[in-house]
């Protein structure tokens, strides 16, 4: 696989108010890594992926992804938030719009598509999270899986090169986690480059190159799934381990 | 066979019209005191306003004289339905005006119907070419004889100060409301200081200063129609209501919206426009109509700067020594036009509520 740098984290740091949410977080992600994030809640994840595509300010460190490093220059957000892709705890459709509409509203206005082929490619993407058929409905009439399945397919609509998950399954019943995963997996398999906040250490099993075990805004532990599951090094790693598993 | 097999029915007491009247009248012996005591002040009321505004009243003739019937005399309405509905706008070019209520009643009827094609070119005409033609056709030019705004009276007045401030305050009132939240210190400062400056004032005050104090800071010679500058006024304040409205919309969009607009790349006035706008908007519909409602009413108070609106030409009519005494007449025909427009908008609220709804 080729070793192409696509995110690379150099001494970040964030605080809220008093509250160190990120301490001197390095992280590097080659292009076609799967990265998946776990740690106990308020340990700075979400946060972490949030950074990358600007949702949350970093205060002192460099974000480059894709050789363009974020500052407040609009344009260098502009253009990061094109290549990178999100998907929320909340699914966060808009409510307003049909799926089909979520989905080819911005191909059509920040790719500047024409309607016909951002809708064609949007019924594309659907078809691919198996829900075309659910296309002209409303977020509200569909199920937790289904929006979040509708959620996936409106990133991919922008063809990112990155694809962030910050808790994709956690709002959903336990039933619909495994259509989530499973679209998730397949997009993992067709070498997405995927950074993924999760509990479900099933799929971090199975798709993960590695692990990242975050605590108190710093990164503890980052190993292979092998390595992270048989042997952990850090005493807080092993208790939130055998806490979830 | 056990009972549990038996179909069990609901007591007979709380079906039909005698279940319905015992459950929602006389479910108590306070509630059935009150039902009785409704129904006597319904009994009072009732039956004399009846007569009075039609068994009784008078339609047929010229003067107050053919009002020889005990109840309302209409003949007085009637007699100045021009005045009342155009007020001094010379008569030979009242079809101006009947045009421009034309355009506006056949665009209105085309928007209402369902499942037109090009609704969104018959709204920008609606909205752009519409205001073009008013102006020409109601006020001249083009060939057009000039008509002075003093002469401007009765409905046609009404409508057009309702008209004006409904329409352009929206806007005006959305842009402050995005400006009061803005993360701009100054913009943010400079939305609220006009926000609270309009509000904290009464319309009265607005319009006195409007058309006494406004002149006096303008240079000499300079001098702005007085239907203009009441027109701003109006405008000025109903936007003022609205961007608070407005704001409560914005304020109840989920942090979430915000963020996965940002996330697939939409800038900030496209993220307003395309996802948070309509949504907050819908949500504040009720509120949206509730201001227009009120604006349309307060208009009534531009009879303070010499302006005759509906209202206020009705008032003045009853001043004429010919038809003197029939002032109730006057307020009811009033009370009942003014009842028209705001249970219609009203009722397109609730239509456009309905239509809009996509659930959460």
């Amino acid at each position: 696989m080729s070793s192409e740098l696509m995110i690379e984290m150099k001494n970040v740091h964030k605080w809220f108010g008093e509250l160190h949410v990120l301490n001197d977080i390095n992280l590097e992600i080659n292009k076609g890594e799967k990265i998946v994030i776990c740690g106990p809640s308020g340990s700075g994840k979400s946060t972490l992926i949030r950074c990358i595509n600007r949702l949350e300010e970093h205060q002192r460190g460099n974000i480059i992804v894709e050789g363009t490093e974020l500052t407040n220059d609009s344009r260098s957000i502009e253009r990061i938030r094109g290549e990178v892709g999100m998907v929320f705890q909340q699914f966060n459709l808009f409510p307003h719009l049909s799926i089909l509409d979520n989905c080819s509203l911005a191909p059509i206005w920040v790719r500047k598509l024409p309607k016909a082929e951002a809708k064609e490619k949007a019924m594309e993407y659907l078809k691919r999270v198996q829900i075309d058929d659910q296309a002209h409905k409303y977020p509200a009439q569909l199920s937790g899986g289904q929006q979040q399945r509708a959620a996936i397919a409106r990133a991919l609509c922008m063809e990112p090169r990155i694809m962030l998950f910050d808790e994709p399954t956690s709002a959903l019943d336990p039933e619909m986690i495994k259509e989530v995963l499973d679209v998730m997996v397949g997009l993992a398999q067709g070498g997405m480059t995927m950074i993924v906040v999760t509990h479900e250490m099933g799929f971090a099993k199975e798709v993960a190159d590695s692990i990242i075990f975050m605590d108190e805004g710093q990164i503890v532990e980052a190993k292979n799934p092998k390595d992270f599951f048989d042997n952990p090094e850090s005493e807080r790693t092993k208790t939130f381990l055998s806490q979830i598993l | 066979m056990s009972a549990a097999n038996k179909e069990i029915r609901p007591p007979v007491i709380e079906l039909g019209v005698m279940g319905w009247l015992r459950k929602n009248l006389f479910s108590n012996w306070y509630n059935s005191l009150l039902t009785i005591f409704g129904l006597y002040f319904l009994y009072i009321l009732i039956p004399p306003l009846v007569n009075w505004i039609f068994l009784d009243a008078n339609f047929v003739g010229s003067t107050r004289d053919d009002c020889t019937n005990e109840g309302a005399c209409w003949i007085f309405i009637q007699q100045n339905i021009k005045l009342i509905f155009y007020g001094l706008y010379p008569t030979e070019e009242l079809w101006r005006i009947n045009f421009v209520y034309l355009i506006l009643f056949i665009s209105g009827v085309y928007l209402l119907i369902p499942n037109l094609k090009h609704k969104g070119w018959v709204g920008a005409f609606l909205l752009i070419v519409f205001p073009i033609i008013c102006v020409v056709m109601l006020s001249g030019g083009l060939g057009l004889e000039a008509v002075e705004t003093r002469l401007w009276g009765g409905l046609f007045l009404t409508l057009v100060i309702a008209g004006v401030g409904i329409v352009l305050s929206l806007p005006i009132g959305v842009m402050l409301a995005l400006g009061r939240r803005s993360k701009l210190p100054v913009v943010s400062l400079l939305c609220t200081i006009f926000i609270e400056i309009w509000r904290g004032v009464p319309l009265i005050t607005v319009l006195f200063m409007a058309s006494n104090m406004f002149p006096l800071f303008m240079p000499e010679g300079v001098n702005f129609d007085k239907l203009i500058r009441a027109l701003i006024g109006v405008m000025f304040f109903s936007a003022a209501y609205l961007a608070e409205v407005v704001r409560g919309g914005l304020q109840a969009m989920p942090k979430g919206q915000y963020e996965a607009s940002q996330a697939v790349g939409l800038t900030y006035w496209r993220m307003m426009a395309l996802v948070i706008l309509p949504q907050s908007l819908k949500m504040v519909i009720p509120a949206i109509i509730g201001s227009f409602i009120a604006i349309f009413k307060d208009t009534t108070l531009v009879l303070v700067i010499g302006l005759f609106d509906f209202l206020g030409i009705i008032q003045f009519v009853g001043t004429n020594p010919d038809w003197l005494g029939f002032s109730h007449e006057g307020y009811v025909f009033a009370a009942a036009v003014f009842w028209v427009f705001c249970y219609a908008m009203s009722w397109y609220s609730q239509r456009l509520e309905k239509k809009l709804d996509t659930g959460r």
